[in-house]
């Protein structure tokens, strides 16, 4: 017996007699000399629960999380404020434990939680087919260049340089399987360039990709940008949909977006999940799972997983997707969260969110050797840049001010070498009037510091 | 039951907006009117405790395995310790963000470090990514590998072998990658039809996608002479971790060929199911495939750990941050937990209870649900209904429903396609005798049941929160949102 096996001895030899064989051994007969393992898998030895918590917390313990430091982080993940409730919910076993409800009848809770979800989604992003989520917001984003892939055998795509970048990655990575090819339009004053734009786009290209707000914070005009004829993507912020123009309603075909800061953790990355919102045009081509209300024999209501033939367990290589083991339980903090964020509170935390990156934007403006990398309108995460620095430089000014408690942002050279001055600056309602201030002060002593000599890395 | 959308009313709330203490600008100086949003989302308006009780009850009509056994084949519905709940909320990894500073990071970039060290050692195989998000997705990750490998030898290969009993997401992935598929047969005794291997398998081959067991819950025996036939026309060899259950401690993917295998965190690792996720799919490969490997990679530094982007022939990443992380926690306790000899046990007994189950169901069933091979089987078996549907006039359909109401979930159903009526089984290792036993039981009363009438279990479940739905009707006319009767 192991920690959470249970057969005794007596219960082996009862089971082997049953079976009708001698030994555990002969169950793997089957399994030829030439292959097996000679002795133990090299692992460590198995350690009782106390000692494993004791080892796991040592870990965890080595990494600064956002309770450790003021955190200015963003760049597609936020640390945004998660109502107790959603714990309390994610760790019952009924919502925990099930697999993908492949028997409705004992699964109306998590087929009526997908249903919710859809709704949700759709309400927000103002189209109005969701799907039940994907992985995350890269993912899902190249899940809808595989939907125009199917739908449109055109061989381009054209995706703005002011999409996430590891969701260029990730469309670059899988669409190189498929054959199709990424062109991507670069950024005029920190928004999508509207005359290569236009020109990027022609006969040839299947779908296009944008991201609202950009990877750079920015308001994109994406009502304008989406006149296209190819089918269009946008990559949507969710906690900004309360207050800016819903894809739905600005052109845009399939929206997609992170949603993580819809009550699921910053987990290093992951697990959050992907959402995935289209026309009703493209509802039999939608990646993963879709939950439907029905009625059962005695005309009851309930809700089951259709519109099956589109799967990989049904259509095999004709499904439109590979997709199975989705994010089902993070998707169920997201609904919880929209529910409890309400009618009302989506605009209020979207103005909240809009008048403190402004104030933050403003009060970092004012810092000696800081300037805003942009001036168009931002609502939620902003851009500065230190004239004259590198991203070496920028990397040391990050790392002088987590000295001082506050991590101030992501450095955009990181992935964007024209702006290898740049800073991302991210608020989120949990970083108050103070914090703010803090962030000024300590930014203008790291850069004045610096000044004086170079900053220790 | 109502959804939340019907509960509620005008101008309720659970959220409190922190005070904003900073200037109350008007939205309209701070975004242009073309950008805003004119009419709020119609979200719910609805109390925090009117919230709470409609999601707790909603959740009492789930079945879950902390209820009750489930035996889904192909799906590992192990034990979820919830020690790894606790671990996973440590605000160390709960609230650590994915581009925090290496260095701020050195407990998560060492958790992961020393999980690819431990699946390396599972699977044989010595290079390991974290990145995919689930079992579908390592397996889109391995043939954008072996398309990489193929294309810089510069060999054109477009076709993907995979047996017809592969799951699902083996053919919907080759077509994904850009291959075509194409089937090899099963033998008379459930394995894979060498002759038919040795047929296809051309210089056109890029791949074989295999699973070992396969999804009947049989060890392949030719595994050696397979991997001989797909290498020696340069193709590589895909092991589907779906069934890894079975084999721990007893031989590893990498020693009987495979270049490149995925875990499922969510199945051989305890991962809980969350009702379809998350999960994870990590994959280890061979030392050819390595180049090609996804981005970044974590690597021990002598300054401590690292992620490191520099690998020019790699394929890029396939996601966005790090992977699932807060798997990886999960997953890297329970090793901790069983260790090598726990692992071994964890997959002996696995072995044990299927073969228990299979010889149990045996005796009282036989007749009815004959086995779809009569062989030692692996971590899960397959039997076929066929019989039973002759005999008693109930469907494998029928008796996966009458289960519910003796509160089991059922088997996989219909899976494999080979087998007429098929029930798929695997009770895991986390299982007591006495649970097996008394759903053997189970078993042998719904068919005595069925013997006298059978409208019953036709007519199955009787006692679950609703019955059987039309799901016919909700695809032909598909609802998937909450209309407002403003719509209407």
């Amino acid at each position: 017996m192991s920690r959470y096996t249970a057969v005794t001895e007596a219960d082996r030899g009862a089971m082997l007699r049953a079976i009708g064989v001698d030994s555990v051994a002969e169950l793997f007969g089957a399994v030829p000399a030439g292959v097996r393992i000679d002795g133990p898998i090299a692992l460590a030895e198995g350690q009782g629960e106390q000692a494993v918590y004791t080892h796991l917390r040592e870990l965890a313990a080595r990494n600064v999380s956002t309770e450790d430091e003021v955190s200015f982080l963003g760049a597609g993940m936020y640390d945004s404020y998660s109502p107790a409730l959603i714990e309390m919910l994610m760790e019952r076993s009924e919502f925990l434990t099930p697999y993908t409800p492949y028997q409705p009848e004992v699964s109306q809770g998590g087929l009526q939680v997908m249903f919710e979800y859809q709704t949700a989604i759709s309400e927000l992003t103002a189209l109005p087919v969701s799907n039940a989520s994907v992985y995350e917001m890269p993912s899902a984003l190249a899940a809808a260049g595989y939907l125009a892939k199917l739908a449109d055998k055109r061989p381009r795509f054209v995706v703005s340089r002011g999409v996430h970048p590891h969701a260029r990655e990730t469309l670059r990575t899988l669409a190189r399987g498929y054959g199709v090819e990424v062109v991507e339009v670069g950024l005029d004053g920190g928004v999508t360039d509207r005359d290569a734009w236009f020109a990027a786009i022609d006969d040839d290209t299947a779908a296009v990709f944008l991201q609202q707000p950009n990877f750079l914070g920015v308001v994109e005009d994406i009502a304008d940008l989406a006149e296209v004829e190819p089918i269009t993507v946008c990559a949507c912020d969710p906690q900004t949909l309360g207050i800016l123009r819903p894809p739905g309603e600005a052109g845009i075909e399939i929206a997609v977006g992170e949603g993580q800061t819809l009550g699921n953790r910053l987990d290093f990355g992951g697990p959050s999940f992907g959402f995935f919102a289209a026309t009703e045009e493209h509802l039999r081509r939608m990646p993963g799972r879709i939950a439907g209300e029905t009625v059962d024999v005695d005309g009851a209501r309930g809700f089951v997983l259709t519109l099956q033939t589109r799967e990989q367990h049904i259509r095999r290589e004709r499904a439109t997707s590979n997709i199975c083991t989705s994010q089902a339980l993070n998707a169920l903090a997201g609904i919880v969260y929209l529910a409890w964020l309400g009618r009302r509170g989506i605009v209020e935390l979207g103005e909240l969110l809009a008048r403190r990156t402004d104030f933050a934007r403003h009060a970092l403006a004012a810092v000696d050797g800081v300037e805003p990398l942009f001036d168009q309108p931002v609502v939620r995460e902003f851009a500065v840049r230190f004239p004259g620095a590198d991203l070496a430089r920028v990397e040391a000014l990050v790392g002088a001010c987590r000295e001082a408690g506050v991590n101030p942002g992501y450095p955009l050279g990181r992935d964007y070498p024209e702006f290898e001055d740049g800073l991302l600056v991210a608020l989120t309602e949990q970083r108050t009037r103070a914090d703010i201030e803090r962030l000024a002060e300590v930014l203008a002593s790291a850069v004045t510091a610096g000044r004086a000599g170079p900053v220790a890395e | 039951m109502k959804t939340i959308f019907e509960r509620g009313a005008a101008g309720r709330r659970a959220f409190v907006a922190p005070p904003s203490e900073v200037p109350e600008t008007p939205l309209e100086e701070l975004v242009p009117e073309a950008m805003r949003r004119r009419t709020p989302p119609r979200l719910p308006e609805v109390s925090e405790p009117e919230i709470v009780r409609h999601y707790v009850n909603l959740s009492k009509r789930n079945f879950d395995l902390d209820s009750g056994f489930y035996p889904l084949g192909s799906c590992t519905m192990k034990h979820n310790p919830r020690l790894h709940e606790r671990v996973a909320a440590l605000p160390g990894n709960a609230k650590l963000h994915p581009l925090q500073a290496p260095e701020a990071s050195q407990g998560a970039l060492e958790l992961m470090w020393n999980l690819q060290k431990a699946l390396a050692e599972i699977a044989g195989l010595p290079h390991v990514s974290l990145q995919p998000s689930a079992g579908s997705h390592g397996e889109l990750a391995g043939l954008l590998l072996t398309r990489a490998y193929h294309e810089e030898r510069g060999e054109h290969r477009p076709k993907v072998l995979t047996p017809d009993t592969a799951h699902g997401t083996n053919p919907a992935t080759v077509t994904m990658a850009g291959y075509e598929v194409v089937k090899v047969g099963t033998s008379a005794d459930g394995g894979v039809d060498l002759d038919d291997l040795r047929d296809k398998t051309g210089e056109d081959v890029a791949c074989l996608m295999l699973t070992n067991p396969n999804t009947l819950g049989l060890f392949d025996p030719s595994i050696e002479e397979i991997a001989a036939i797909v290498h020696g026309r340069g193709a590589t060899l895909y092991y589907d971790g779906a069934n890894l259950n079975a084999v721990m401690g007893v031989t590893r993917p990498g020693d009987m060929g495979f270049d490149i295998v995925h875990f499922n965190l969510h199945k051989t690792f305890t991962q809980p199911h969350g009702g379809g996720g998350p999960g994870a799919g990590p994959i280890a490969v061979s030392e050819r495939i390595e180049p090609y490997l996804m981005t970044p990679r974590v690597v021990r530094t002598e300054h401590g750990f690292d992620l490191d982007f520099d690998h020019p022939r790699s394929i890029g990443r396939i996601r966005g941050y790090q992977g699932n992380y807060g798997t990886f926690v999960r997953a890297y306790a329970y090793i901790c937990s069983l260790g090598g000899d726990g692992l071994a046990d964890a997959s002996e007994t696995a072995v044990l209870n299927a073969n228990y189950l299979k010889a149990r169901l045996a005796e009282v069933a036989g007749d009815h649900l004959p086995p779809a091979y009569e062989r030692i089987c692996g971590h899960e078996f397959c039997l076929s209904g066929a019989p039973m549907k002759r005999a008693l006039g109930i469907a494998t359909l029928d008796l996966a429903k009458r289960l519910l109401d003796h509160g089991y979930h059922p088997p996989t159903v219909y899976f494999p396609l080979l087998v007429e009526e098929a029930l798929l089984f695997e009770p895991t290792e986390t299982e007591t005798k006495e649970t097996l036993d008394a759903f053997v039981a189970a078993i042998a009363a719904i068919l005595a049941e069925a013997a006298e009438n059978p409208e019953i279990a036709r007519t199955a479940p009787h006692t679950t929160p609703v019955r059987r739905l039309d799901e016919a009707g909700a695809a032909r006319r598909p609802v998937v949102r909450q209309r407002k009767e403003e719509d209407v």
